[in-house]
């Protein structure tokens, strides 16, 4: 058991280090950060000057080397545009995307199960109709495109939602801003929340639909209806209790989308987040603070999958031994 | 108990109830605004920028400002004269406090010229200028090295800093007066100026809070507090306006602009800036470029009417020189031309009837509509039989492309940082020379010795109406020689609450004097 934990965390390790080469690669292309540090009328010397000073001027390896040797001590890079640590910058944001894929899931939950479930179990009626249909439309319409309905329909011709940003948020612990605490907040949340998961939810109501209408099929079911038990008992325990094992498989998977959606939602809501954050430094060539988001997030589904297959490991001894060979 | 928590509860509401409408009566206007940028720093001195010199405008105040109509108006200096060739003398404005409380005094001025002299962005323009010498504690001589005809544009980039504040060495142990582009400095995170605001909440690239210094000494707005918030996003930024959640935006798409003229809440004011969109055209890569014929025929083949009209949507001025109206060397007579036979005959006579092809870049997030106006002028070059491969790219990788000048056309546009006519012949079309500086944008390669030396000697011509001769000659032989194609200069344009007063504020150099702001 011992060696097949060090062997995946080996893996995990060697992952990172492509992860984090592939980053510098695109930080050579994203643009010349001077740049945007410089008036446009500044001396190419002076220009060059300061490039020489941030070490842009090194070699390649030599730029990678440095960043390796300061990302073993803990330090990722220095955000040029925000003058700080690029981890301190990145954890500040964190928060605001985190609310926000936490507030989408919720909502997807709440709405796809009972739609799903109504529309498995009366296929035929009319609300199930307009359900199905309607998923089809929110599947196929973009995601800015929902965003920018949403604003010109609650914010501008009914003046009900707020357009933009976070509105009031209050601290906790010192490093956490929230805005699930205030009335200001959580009406800032609603448009966003809505738009990001407008993708996501009629997928799930589909999936859920069809998932329930094949365990309704099954022998069972149709036993427990022999057996006489109550429609609600036979509909919710017995039959939707089956349906969610796929659709928790597929809404794992479906997460990790979610936080690459953020990117789209967070630039219209304007909404300070990772994935706003990370637009802007593409913009504005902050490349160091691109690598760091880039290994930032690397090391959360690395580390998140190399935890995952050890629980599976210690619970079942098969993929150890598979593992090996 | 259950009526004693009722009676706390209902003291408690009056309570907060009273101090909110103290606070009201108490707190003067507070409007919130939107730009498509915030400063980057708190140190004036750290970047040579749109955003940073308007967030000096609100924090720091300079010497003297410039007016709507382009003339200069005291703020710190109170008068100034000439007393030599070299010499202008400022009597500055007695009473006025910094920030931190310390005295304003000439003091300050020098040693903020001295600062200026350190900075990166700001040291090549302020070259020229020499140690200043303080007569009295308010009456400083400012020094040019050689005549300088510039002196009073620059000095609407010197914003005392507060020297004492400045001095010393922070709790880290760093000098406080450092100029630090990427990293933590006490000046990127601390400021005292003697302008009207104090920076009172600060989260870069989220939101600022702008309160009223109550010390300060000019009585003209009534604008006690303004939240800025950068929105990059043109659609996200025009919606809160729509939607109420902002006062004041700027910039305005142009495509918005109607929206904006429609709703009887706001008000849109547009001028015509002095930004000038061109295309260069190199003649080192391209030697038909060098024909002087095939450089007017594309002028003539360019209709910037035309792109003015359909793709600014009229949210620009058509351009047949570098200078707008207004500035030194302006010449009222250089019409734009657009006259397809003329370009046809032109390529005729040149010797190539059936044309050549070329490259293009662009870039297609820098100017307004850019990458429009380039696919535009491709195909209007096509009519005369030059075909154009155009690529186009988003700044941030546009720059070292156009250094590298990769295509036989590149796009530029160009606003004077001194706001002068001189500087775009400067930077845009002296013959490009790597130790001087001269020509640093001139990626067409195009060079006239006898526009180098006009503006040479008008970099040392104090008189004015001699200066504006030499820079008008300019225009003229760059327009006859077709040096480069213009197309025209952007507009500038600000929205607001109609509340708000903002037409006496706004100006060519797009800071909008915020201490000034009167909200009825």
């Amino acid at each position: 058991m011992f060696a097949f934990i060090v062997r995946r965390i080996l893996q995990a390790v060697v992952v990172m280090l492509i992860i984090s080469v592939i980053g510098f690669a695109i930080k050579q292309n994203v643009g010349d950060p001077v740049r945007q540090l410089t008036g446009i009328s500044v001396s190419k010397a002076e220009r060059e000057a300061l490039r020489d000073q941030l070490g842009l001027n090194d070699p390649f390896l030599v730029q990678y080397g440095r960043f390796l040797v300061n990302a073993a001590k803990g330090d990722i890079g220095q955000s040029y545009f925000y003058k700080k640590p690029a981890m301190e910058v990145i954890l500040k944001k964190a928060p605001a995307t985190l609310e926000l894929v936490l507030c989408s899931s919720i909502l997807i939950v709440l709405v796809s199960i009972p739609v799903g479930i109504y529309s498995a179990i009366y296929p035929k009626r009319l609300f199930s109709r307009f359900a199905m249909s309607g998923s089809i439309v929110g599947v196929s319409f973009p995601v800015f495109l929902t965003a920018i309905l949403l604003v010109y329909i609650f914010a501008i011709k009914w003046g009900v939602l707020p357009s933009y940003g976070r509105g009031e948020t209050v601290n906790i612990g010192g490093w956490w801003d929230t805005g699930l605490l205030t009335l200001d907040g959580l009406k800032h949340l609603i448009l966003p929340t809505i738009s990001l998961s407008s993708i996501m939810l009629p997928l799930f109501i589909r999936l859920i639909r069809s998932e329930m209408m094949e365990v309704l099929q099954t022998d069972y079911i149709k036993f427990a209806w022999a057996k006489g038990l109550h429609r609600w008992r036979i509909w919710f325990v017995h039959a939707f209790k089956n349906t969610l094992l796929p659709v928790i498989t597929v809404g794992g998977v479906q997460l990790g989308m979610m936080i690459a959606y953020t990117i789209l939602t967070e630039t219209v809501f304007q909404w300070q987040g990772m994935g706003f954050m990370f637009l802007e430094a593409v913009e504005r060539s902050d490349t160091s603070l691109l690598v760091a988001y880039l290994i930032f997030v690397g090391a959360i589904f690395v580390c998140v999958n190399t935890v995952i297959d050890i629980i599976y490991g210690l619970v079942n001894p098969m993929v150890r031994i598979t593992g090996r060979s | 108990m259950k009526r004693l928590s009722t009676l706390l509860l209902t003291a408690a509401l009056v309570l907060s109830m009273g101090a909110l409408f103290a606070g009201q009566a108490m707190a003067g206007k507070s409007i919130k605004v939107a730009f498509d940028a915030d400063p980057v720093s708190l140190d004036p001195h750290v970047q040579l920028s749109g955003g940073m010199l308007q967030y000096s405008h609100m924090v720091f105040d300079p010497l003297i400002r410039w007016t709507q109509k382009m003339t200069f108006e005291g703020r710190l200096a109170t008068k100034w004269e000439r007393i030599d060739p070299l010499t202008v003398r400022f009597y500055l404005r007695k009473g006025v406090k910094f920030h931190s409380g310390n005295p304003f005094t000439a003091k300050d001025v020098a040693w903020t010229l001295d600062r200026l002299k350190k900075s990166q962005d700001f040291k090549a323009l302020f070259d020229p200028f020499t140690k200043p010498v303080i007569v009295d504690d308010y009456t400083i001589d400012i020094k040019t090295t050689k005549p300088y005809p510039l002196l009073l544009n620059m000095c609407t980039y010197i914003f005392p800093m507060d020297s004492k504040f400045y001095t010393g060495t922070d709790d880290k142990g760093l000098p406080k007066d450092a100029i630090v582009k990427t990293q933590y400095s006490f000046a990127n995170i601390n400021e005292s100026g003697t302008g009207k605001y104090q920076v009172t909440f600060r989260e870069q690239g989220v939101k600022m809070i702008f309160t009223k210094f109550p010390e300060y000494w000019d009585q003209t707005g009534n604008v006690d507090e303004i939240i800025l918030t950068p929105i990059k996003n043109d659609a996200t930024r025009v919606a809160a306006l729509l939607s109420g959640d902002v006062d004041f935006i700027m910039p305005v798409p142009p495509q918005d602009y109607a929206r904006i003229k429609g709703n009887s809440d706001l008000k849109l004011v547009t001028m015509s800036g002095s930004r000038v969109i061109t295309f260069q055209l190199n003649q080192k890569r391209r030697p038909e470029f060098r024909n002087k014929k095939v450089r007017q025929a594309m002028v003539y083949a360019v209709n910037n009417a035309g792109i003015v009209k359909k793709i600014m949507k009229g949210t620009a001025s058509v351009a047949a020189q570098q200078a707008p109206e207004g500035f030194a060397g302006y010449k009222a007579n250089l019409t734009p031309r657009y006259d397809l036979n003329k370009a046809k005959q032109l390529m005729q006579e040149a010797g190539y009837p059936n044309g050549f092809s070329c490259s293009m870049i662009a870039p297609n997030n820098r100017y307004v509509k850019d990458e429009q106006i380039a696919q535009a002028v491709a195909a209007m070059l096509s009519k005369i039989g030059i075909k154009v491969n155009l690529k186009t790219m988003p700044k941030a990788q546009y720059w070292d492309e156009f250094d590298a000048q990769v295509a036989d056309i590149q796009m530029i546009g160009w606003h004077p940082d001194t706001e002068d006519s001189s500087n775009y012949t400067e930077f845009l079309l002296m013959c490009p020379n790597k130790e001087t500086g001269f020509g640093q944008y001139n990626s067409g390669n195009y060079c006239n010795k006898q526009v180098d030396g006009l503006i040479m000697q008008a970099m040392t011509e104090t008189d004015m109406a001699k200066r504006s001769a030499l820079l008008q000659e300019v225009e003229q032989i760059l327009y006859d020689d077709a040096a480069y194609i213009p197309l025209h200069w952007q507009n500038l344009s600000w929205a607001s609450k109609k509340p708000l007063m903002i037409e006496p504020i706004v100006n060519a150099q797009n800071f909008p004097y915020f201490g000034d702001l009167v909200v009825k």
